[in-house]
């Protein structure tokens, strides 16, 4: 069993207040951090191979180096815990079990980027998520590590509840909402770290993201490289759902094989059943079939297959599942949680989901599926933010991949 | 339950409104947190109370509409004394999602979108909440349960008083 480094709390006795994280060695990196300059927090971060664990992959350091430097204007840094890609569950863990390490990553962050204002947003319905978060806040407030006083610049924390849109757990989305608006997400460029919330520079990274820091910074970004693999360095927090013995979240180096977690830390797939396909990085990564899972669970691993880490979301679906049946829950969420703005998202994926509804209730036409396909082809790269190019990783390959299943319901 | 159609926060409401509107560059950051506010208070957003939050914010009341409207947690009517929301997304639905929503249906006697007629549960079915390890799973008010057999979901409503 490897190391468990950011789970390594998760089963730790009351390890959300303070004391105990204190006591498993809590806020060693930030006392690091806060005596180094912000460009060497960066360089150790870069040197470490994270990258951004909300989704998006893209590397931190070089997120944060794109905050314009010098600049007197007020910075912000923005945490995505809006998690809502169905079949992640990750950032939940660390908000309720280990909520100072957000707290910890969040104050290195800030001193790379300059920042002394910070926003937590958290989806509406996570409340106890929120609660345990909030006390963590306040106990970093009373113990002097937050606040505006705080000697060295100080920084605080505001957390702000979302209201249910899982389109806020798009960057700019995010930043709409923050802003008091619907969450529309917006044009780039600008982008946040030039023009971000508030009309300010603006750094979003997710919690796992954050959370990964005060281990890079007391272990050095080396370390944390040497972890992974090539493209990515660390350990990663994969939460597996479906049908599989022992879901959960599963902590591991980012070479661990998709095929190694299904059938070796989650037990397999349970009553004697067999694999039939299974998600990789939540609910908008195409999907993969049995013969496609031995692939490393970094970046580049299931991007070699046509689909992405994502947010390490890993959906199983033993051979009781009807692909097209499956294919009418997802296409019903990207349908639901369009947020209307552009029209080729808003129009295909309300079409997207009548036409598989109609399959499913067997009363498609074999045209359909052809129909679909070429719907979702076009418009993908037409759209403001990446939900809709999203949505057309399941159309397309569920479709591609099961075609005889969705012909078999298809009137001739 | 102060009146919907005739909002008027306290005066110690007006001084958390005011609080929360400090904490951003731009005081409409607190529009959501108000908003929550509005609607612990009232139970839900009427049309009054999306004018009058306007007014605490300078914003029109066609701003704060699009914003209600906007998100699902935001009740445009009288719900229930209890919200019990079960997840249909992926993961629930490969473990039984559809039995449970079923078995909720014939137990409250209401569709999803719906109110019991004694006012007690609004029934909705959601998108996913993030708890695909519990899965089949559902959120009742600020609670999430999980591992839900018919069994389990009886004993819950038993709960509800």
């Amino acid at each position: 069993m490897a190391e468990k480094i950011l789970s390594k709390n998760f089963d730790v006795r009351d390890a959300h207040t303070l004391r105990v994280y204190r006591e498993t060695g809590g806020y060693r990196g930030w006392d690091k951090a806060r005596g180094m300059e912000p460009a060497a927090i960066t360089e150790e971060v870069k040197k470490s191979n994270l990258r951004g664990l909300g989704g998006a992959g893209f590397p931190t350091g070089v997120k944060w180096s794109f905050i314009p430097k010098g600049s007197t204007a007020p910075k912000y840094l923005v945490v995505n815990a809006d998690e809502g890609e169905p079949g992640t569950f990750k950032d939940r863990y660390i908000l309720e079990r280990d909520p100072h390490a957000l707290i910890e990553g969040m104050l290195i962050a800030a001193r790379a980027i300059d920042s002394r204002l910070g926003f937590v947003y958290i989806r509406g319905e996570y409340v106890q998520p929120w609660r345990v978060f909030s006390a963590a806040v306040k106990e970093a407030y009373d113990a002097g590590l937050l606040g505006k006083e705080v000697p060295g610049g100080g920084f605080e924390v505001v957390i702000h509840r979302g209201a249910g849109a899982y389109i806020c757990g798009e960057e700019t989305g995010l930043i709409s909402s923050l802003e008091g608006k619907k969450g529309w997400p917006k044009l780039k460029p600008p982008f946040p770290a030039i023009k971000g919330a508030f009309g300010q520079p603006t750094t979003v990274n997710n919690v796992e993201t954050l959370a990964c820091l005060p281990h890079i910074l007391t272990r050095g970004g080396e370390w944390f490289a040497g972890l992974g693999t090539k493209s990515e360095g660390g350990t990663r927090l994969y939460s597996v759902s479906g049908h599989v013995a022992r879901p959960g979240v599963v902590e591991a180096p980012v070479s661990v094989t998709l095929r190694a977690l299904i059938y070796e830390h989650c037990g397999g797939i349970p009553g004697g059943r067999t694999l039939k396909a299974v998600v990789p990085g939540g609910s908008s990564a195409a999907i993969l079939t049995p013969d496609e899972i031995d692939i490393p669970m970094d970046v580049d691993g299931p991007k070699s297959k046509g689909s992405m880490i994502g947010s390490a979301g890993v959906i199983v679906m033993d051979d009781t599942v009807s692909i097209p049946d499956a294919l009418m829950v997802v296409a019903r969420f990207y349908a639901h949680e369009s947020c209307g703005q552009c029209t080729p998202c808003r129009e295909s994926t309300g079409w997207i989901y009548k036409m598989v509804h109609r399959i499913v209730d067997g009363h498609g036409k074999k045209d359909d599926l052809d129909t679909i396909l070429d719907v979702a082809k076009r418009g993908g790269g037409t759209t403001i933010c990446a939900f809709y190019d999203g949505a057309i990783g399941p159309y397309i390959s569920y479709i591609e991949k099961f075609r005889s299943e969705f012909e078999a319901l298809c009137r001739s | 339950m102060p009146d919907p159609r005739r909002p008027q926060f306290s005066a110690e409401q007006l001084a958390e409104v005011r609080r929360l509107q400090g904490l951003y560059p731009d005081k409409r950051g607190a529009l959501l947190p108000v908003l929550h506010l509005a609607q612990d208070t009232f139970g839900y957003i009427s049309l009054e109370i999306e004018e009058y939050v306007g007014t605490l914010f300078d914003l029109s009341a066609a701003h704060v509409h699009e914003v209600v409207t906007f998100y699902t947690m935001f009740f445009q009517k009288p719900r229930g004394r209890h919200i019990v929301a079960v997840c249909h997304n992926l993961s629930c639905h490969l473990l039984g999602a559809k039995g449970i929503i079923e078995h909720l249906k014939e137990r409250l006697g209401v569709e999803p979108g719906e109110t019991t007629a004694d006012g007690k549960v609004t029934f909705l079915t959601v998108e996913c909440l993030c708890a695909c390890e519990q899965a089949p799973m559902m959120q009742v008010d600020d609670r999430y349960e999980g591992l839900l057999t018919a069994d389990k979901v009886d004993g819950i409503l038993r709960g509800l008083a």
